[in-house]
């Protein structure tokens, strides 16, 4: 396995108290593969991702527990310079804002050969070289002119696609795109997923996506991870989850969205709102909001059960829900 | 609900964007009969002049955000405009509700331009007509109690509530919003996201208006939420017989709540039509492409789901295309489309014939080509047993901030 999280628990410690952000999430990628991170607002995806990249912000943050194997190496337990080192050359992370994560007073060919300059050890002169190869590489039109300009003298779609050349710069093992299309229009997504699919086949990456968009994550997952209120409440491979959810949640979910195929009736909607992570119910997190919940749902906390050998739910009703369909 | 479609937008058609300058020759008012479109867009633009120079300034060019827009809205229905960013969108929106005014055009409300008035005859009739805007977190003003904002209205038309009754009608929408009516003393803060657009929602009924111009409603909302906030607008519409022009650039929540969908680039309406003859029957590339884009949740649609990737980048409306705004990113595009500015109307090829592809596309080149799968084949999990209108959404509004 490329990529094991096992048992993560992030908290910040706020003025409110303490906000259990991230509480015991599992999930595991391999090479090649993509994995889809999937949940609302809040619910822990970008902070589950930043303690693997190693870039949380440690106060307020802190992780409580939990492992994260890279290669089989406990990335939590490395020395600050290797796990760098990893950081800088083994995975690279794609943020949803390109404009605020690129510097807008150097060029983009200087911010592309800076990887190569710095990792590579390479002359300013090489390094630019392989800038304009990057470019040609993500279709940026007239890689060799554009080379020398700044980030905002680029539409959003083409700033994205810088990101991706600079994720994918030094070849890593591991990309974490977090949200990379949402503030793209469609047509702008469907180039820019194009691409980054079509790279990590070239490269054998793993990849991990956020997103909560149930639209992409359809057309580009191999399996998905959905969290709510800190944990995975379900995984399992893309074409099951979306035949036949084994969690309330994702089912509600699934059944909220409108679509493009028919003009709609009402709409399902999930109750109430999602928990405040200071204050997180006890027994199962969903169960005020679960049309299912039961008594024991509201004093234990469901284990993460072995649906089959790829799928996992954290339902005590799993089978019921899986049989409700 | 409206007799005679073909009266529809196409009729006042493209001509009206191609004579911008011409003012719009119909301003005579004509009676407005029952099953007249309550709102007439015709030739609408609004244009904003790029300057050069910092003492003496001079106009260099203009930047048309919107050039040359028509369409039609009837009682009671949702006419839903998608585009992608920058094609005017929200630039329609703030016309239609007097928040900028248009360069050129008319916009008729029951037959009266009301892009020209001015003064008490202008404010009789902005109350007919008004905006939900889309970001929940910041057009509600921190400061004021969520009382004050939604009864703000009534300041500047006392007629439509006495002060007396103020706090029994505002209590009045927070109960038909979904909202707790003891919550009239909370400030904005202390509402998640959801609860924010059901107060901004609630605003604008203050009024009692006819229309609606929801402006990306339900954008800034997550997946769950956002069901609660639509069905809201759902249930509004048939209480109130509100006609709404909802703008989103997510297309199936456009199917889901318009009767008829217009399809924007670069200041322009592309295509319009029912929901059906858009989705279903499209005839414009733009559209097509549009459509095809949208990522479906459901994974064995990857496979046999033609894309339609387009290259390029969306022209900047400060240098608009000749001819065809479109060309640049059209596979079809071919000489005459460079020369010749294709109108809003039926294709030649489908005016006689009785297909859903009759309908308006301004393309020399229209043909129908179905990028939707056919309903019934996403394998999406069943209707929803019970659906939940959110009624209960503000009991646990506490628990969050
Ligand atoms: N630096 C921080 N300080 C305090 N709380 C934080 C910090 N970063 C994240 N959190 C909290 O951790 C929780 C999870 O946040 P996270 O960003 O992972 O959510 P997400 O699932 O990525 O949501 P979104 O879809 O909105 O990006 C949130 O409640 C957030 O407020
Ligand atoms: N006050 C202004 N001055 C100059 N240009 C403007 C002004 N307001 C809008 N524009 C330009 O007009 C065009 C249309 O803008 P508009 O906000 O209507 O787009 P939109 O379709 O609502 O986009 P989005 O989906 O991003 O909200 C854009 O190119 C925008 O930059
Ligand atoms: S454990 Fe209970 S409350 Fe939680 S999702 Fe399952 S049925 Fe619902
Ligand atoms: S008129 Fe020509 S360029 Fe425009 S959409 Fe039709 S085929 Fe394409
Ligand atoms: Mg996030
Ligand atoms: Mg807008």
């Amino acid at each position: 396995m490329l990529l094991e999280v096992r048992d993560l628990y992030v908290e910040f410690h706020t003025r409110e108290g303490v906000a259990k952000a991230v509480n015991g999430v599992n999930y595991s990628v391999a090479e090649g593969e993509t994995l889809a991170v999937l949940g609302e607002s809040g619910s822990g995806k970008s902070v589950t991702a930043q303690a693997v990249m190693g870039i949380l912000d440690m106060p307020p943050g802190k992780i409580a527990g939990g492992e994260i194997l890279f290669k089989g190496q406990d990335l939590l337990k490395a020395k600050p310079d290797e796990r760098r080192k990893i950081r800088g050359q083994e995975m690279a992370m794609i943020f949803q804002d390109a404009l605020s994560s690129l510097n807008p007073v150097l060029t983009v060919g200087q911010q592309l050969g800076e990887m190569f300059v710095v990792h590579r050890g390479m002359s300013r002169k090489d390094a630019k070289a392989k800038a304009i190869e990057l470019m040609d590489r993500v279709r940026i039109p007239a890689a060799k002119e554009r080379v020398n300009q700044y980030p905002h003298q680029f539409s959003g779609g083409m700033r994205q696609r810088i990101m991706i050349a600079m994720a994918m710069a030094l070849e890593p093992s591991l990309i974490i795109a977090d949200e990379p299309t949402t503030a793209l229009d469609v047509t702008v997504q469907a180039q820019v997923m194009d691409l980054l699919a079509e790279l990590q086949r070239e490269l054998n990456m793993g990849l991990i996506l956020i997103t909560h968009d149930l639209g992409v994550v359809a057309d580009v997952a191999d399996k998905i991870a959905v969290m709510y209120a800190g944990r995975i409440v379900e995984t399992a491979p893309v074409h099951e989850i979306y035949k036949a959810p084994a969690h309330p949640y994702t089912k509600g979910l699934l059944q909220s969205i409108p679509r493009l195929d028919q003009k709609g009736r009402e709409l399902y909607a999930i109750q109430g709102l999602p928990p405040n992570l200071t204050r997180i119910p006890p027994g199962c997190a969903f169960n005020p909001r679960c049309p299912m919940a039961q008594d024991v749902c509201r004093s234990d906390v469901p284990p993460l059960y072995e649906v089959d050998e790829q799928r996992r739910s954290a339902c005590h009703f799993w089978k019921e829900t899986l049989d409700a369909r | 609900m409206h007799a005679d479609r073909d009266k529809g937008a196409g009729t006042g058609g493209g001509a009206a964007g191609s004579t911008l300058l011409s003012q719009a020759s119909e301003d005579a008012v004509a009676p407005y009969t029952e099953g007249d479109p309550i709102l007439q867009v015709r030739g609408l633009a609004k244009h904003y002049p790029l300057t050069q120079g910092i003492l003496f300034k001079r106009q260099i060019g203009a930047v048309r955000a919107v050039d040359g827009v028509d369409f039609d809205l009837y009682a009671g229905e949702t006419l839903g405009i998608v585009g992608e960013s920058g094609c005017g969108k929200s630039t329609v929106a703030k016309m239609l509700v007097h928040l900028e005014r248009p360069t050129a055009g008319a916009i008729r409300y029951k037959g009266e331009d009301i892009s020209k008035l001015s003064g008490r005859a202008l404010k009789a009739v902005r109350r007919n007509i008004q905006m939900v805007f889309q970001d929940p977190y910041t057009s509600l003003n921190p400061r004021m109690t969520v009382g004050d904002i939604i009864g703000e209205p009534y300041e500047i038309h006392p007629e439509v509530a006495p002060k007396g009754s103020r706090r029994q009608k505002v209590q009045d929408l927070l109960d038909v919003v979904g909202l707790n009516p003891e919550y009239i003393n909370r400030y904005p803060h202390q509402f998640s996201g959801g609860q924010r657009q059901r107060i901004g929602i609630a605003r604008g009924l203050a009024l009692n208006p006819e229309i609606i111009v929801a402006d990306e409603p339900v954008s800034a909302l997550d997946v769950s939420v956002q069901a609660q906030v639509v069905n809201l607008l759902d249930r509004l519409q048939a209480e109130f017989n509100l006609s709404f022009v909802f703008i989103a650039h997510d297309l199936s929540i456009v199917r889901h709540i318009s009767d008829r969908v217009g399809v924007m680039y670069l200041g322009r309406i592309v295509e319009i039509g029912s929901d059906a003859e858009i989705y279903d029957h499209p005839t414009h590339p733009y559209t097509q492409a549009l459509l095809s884009a949208v990522p479906v949740p459901d994974p064995t649609a990857r496979e046999h789901r033609e894309r339609i990737i387009l290259h390029g980048d969306v022209p900047s409306p400060a240098n608009i295309p000749s001819g065809c705004r479109f060309r640049t990113r059209c596979w079809k595009a071919q000489e005459r489309c460079e020369l010749e500015v294709p109108l809003l109307a039926v294709p030649a090829e489908f005016r006689h014939v009785d297909t859903p592809a009759r309908h308006d596309s301004a393309c020399h080149f229209a043909e129908e080509k179905r990028v939707v799968p056919p309903e019934g084949e996403l394998e999406i999990p069943g209707p929803a047993e019970a659906p939940g209108d959110g009624e209960t959404s503000e009991a646990e509004g506490d628990e969050r901030s």
